[in-house]
């Protein structure tokens, strides 16, 4: 028996886990019954601290937060986390393993986790994932935290759809070159340096530190100077240090123009992401019978390929 | 790809195997299906908890350690606990031919043991979603 997402929302906001769950399966599915309750949800969501952790694959995302969670936990904050993996890009479907390094959270009501596949959306996010930190929000979670897929070096849009954006580097992963690259680098508020039980964990915290210090003189007049903080997840160190950066970027930001500009920043990425969505959905119904035929001629060179993408758009509107 | 069947794959207890639940897991995937897994080592509460916040369609419990007749029970009554009534619960593994009839009886949709060919298993998935119908 289907219940309808209406009469789920006074549950979510009452925190009843299967009915957050449940909510968060209608977003993910993009079922057209639950949009007018994610307005409503929306409408009511904006309390929560949203906290995104990036990096590449294997630099620890997952462990670290899990440990960062159960610090958070200490001081009574209710933790949300939403962990995305890749989908398959042949068979779409996907096998979620975050929740393998979140054992030591296993049994706490307070910690809500939920994998997320990608399914298809490239930037290191779903295409819900933002509905689904506006139910956790509304829910009652103080924190929440996304951890991205692991990423390359281009995936930045987790900085457009948090308030922090935590960027963990594994020692080992590259000499100073790559610390002075764009991409990646240069989204976080705050560097974490993974793994720092490893004895070659200070070459990779000096070059980060070395590549902020030339940014520094670049523009001096900075408001906010992302620390460099080292962690050990397997030894439970460098957390406190790490709670009390997240801690001062959230003052940082709170009722300052700094944080106001995040969050118009967050609307507008949140605006253009579901124009694009829509615009999708629209480009699929209308070229749905034509790919092939004009395809056809692009593969026989009749035509080249922008005429061939503008035949394929022709009647779209403007 | 549209289908969107989320699948939990848990272990539970002192079980080391886990090559036939990641081979289930691999199979699944290849199928479409969004697998979510656990890792080794679970309590069955914490299995459940689990397939509750992810809301899985079909909550999969892998056990070649001949615990099933503890493991099972205990998953029944925390899905009762948490008000859980439509996730589908599979058995996997190397389970007795007269447990697999009690444990169907206790409630367990389907018992798929370990010469089940792939195929077979993500049939069955499909078969038992689309039975229960939409929630």
């Amino acid at each position: 028996m289907r219940v309808p997402s209406r009469d789920l929302l006074p549950r979510v906001l009452k925190g009843e886990i299967a009915a957050i769950a449940r909510l968060l399966s209608r977003a993910e599915a993009a079922d057209p019954e639950c949009r007018d309750t994610l307005g409503e949800v929306y409408s009511r969501a904006g309390k929560a601290h949203v906290i995104g952790i990036t990096g590449v694959p294997g630099s620890g995302k997952s462990t670290m937060v899990s440990v960062l969670a159960a610090h958070l936990r200490k001081a009574g904050h209710k933790i949300g986390i939403i962990a995305i993996d890749p989908s398959s890009p042949y068979s779409g479907g996907s096998i979620m393993g975050d929740r393998i390094r979140m054992s030591d959270l296993a049994g706490d009501e307070g910690v809500f986790i939920r994998s997320m596949a990608t399914r298809g959306a490239l930037g290191g996010m779903a295409r819900a994932t933002l509905d689904a930190v506006d139910i956790l929000d509304v829910a009652g979670f103080d924190y929440i935290l996304i951890e991205t897929v692991g990423v390359g070096q281009d995936e930045v849009e987790i900085a457009s759809a948090s308030h922090t954006t935590l960027v963990v580097s594994a020692p080992g992963l590259g000499d100073e070159i790559q610390a002075i690259k764009a991409g990646i680098l240069e989204i976080a508020d705050i560097h974490v340096v993974s793994k720092s039980d490893r004895p070659d964990a200070r070459s990779t915290i000096s070059d980060l530190k070395q590549m902020l210090a030339l940014g520094v003189s670049l523009e001096s007049n900075a408001a906010w100077r992302p620390p460099v903080i080292a962690t050990s997840s397997l030894k439970r160190e460098g957390f406190d240090e790490l709670v009390s950066a997240l801690e001062k970027h959230k003052t940082f930001l709170a009722g300052s123009e700094a944080g106001r500009a995040r969050s118009r920043k967050i609307a507008q990425f949140r605006m253009l992401k579901t124009a694009e969505d829509l615009l999708r959905i629209r480009f699929t119904e209308r070229s749905a019978g034509r790919v092939a035929a004009i395809a056809d001629r692009l593969a026989s060179r009749e035509i080249d390929p922008y005429a061939a993408g503008e035949k394929l758009i022709e009647g779209m509107g403007a | 790809m549209a289908e969107n069947i989320r699948v939990l794959m848990a272990k539970v207890g002192l079980d080391g195997h886990d090559r036939g639940v990641r081979v289930v897991a691999r199979c699944l995937r290849d199928a479409g299906l969004d697998v979510v897994y656990t890792g080794l080592h679970r309590t069955p509460e914490e299995v459940v908890d689990a397939a509750v916040q992810e809301d899985v369609d079909v909550l999969g419990v892998s056990l070649l350690s001949g615990a099933h007749m503890t493991a099972f029970p205990r998953i029944m009554k925390r899905l009762k606990e948490r008000g859980v009534s439509d996730i589908i619960l599979l058995g996997g593994g190397v389970i007795p031919d007269e447990d697999v009839v009690a444990l169907k009886k206790m409630g367990v949709a389907e018992i798929l043991l370990q010469d089940t060919p792939p195929n077979v298993i993500v049939d069955t998935v499909r078969r038992l979603v689309r039975e229960r119908g939409a929630r």
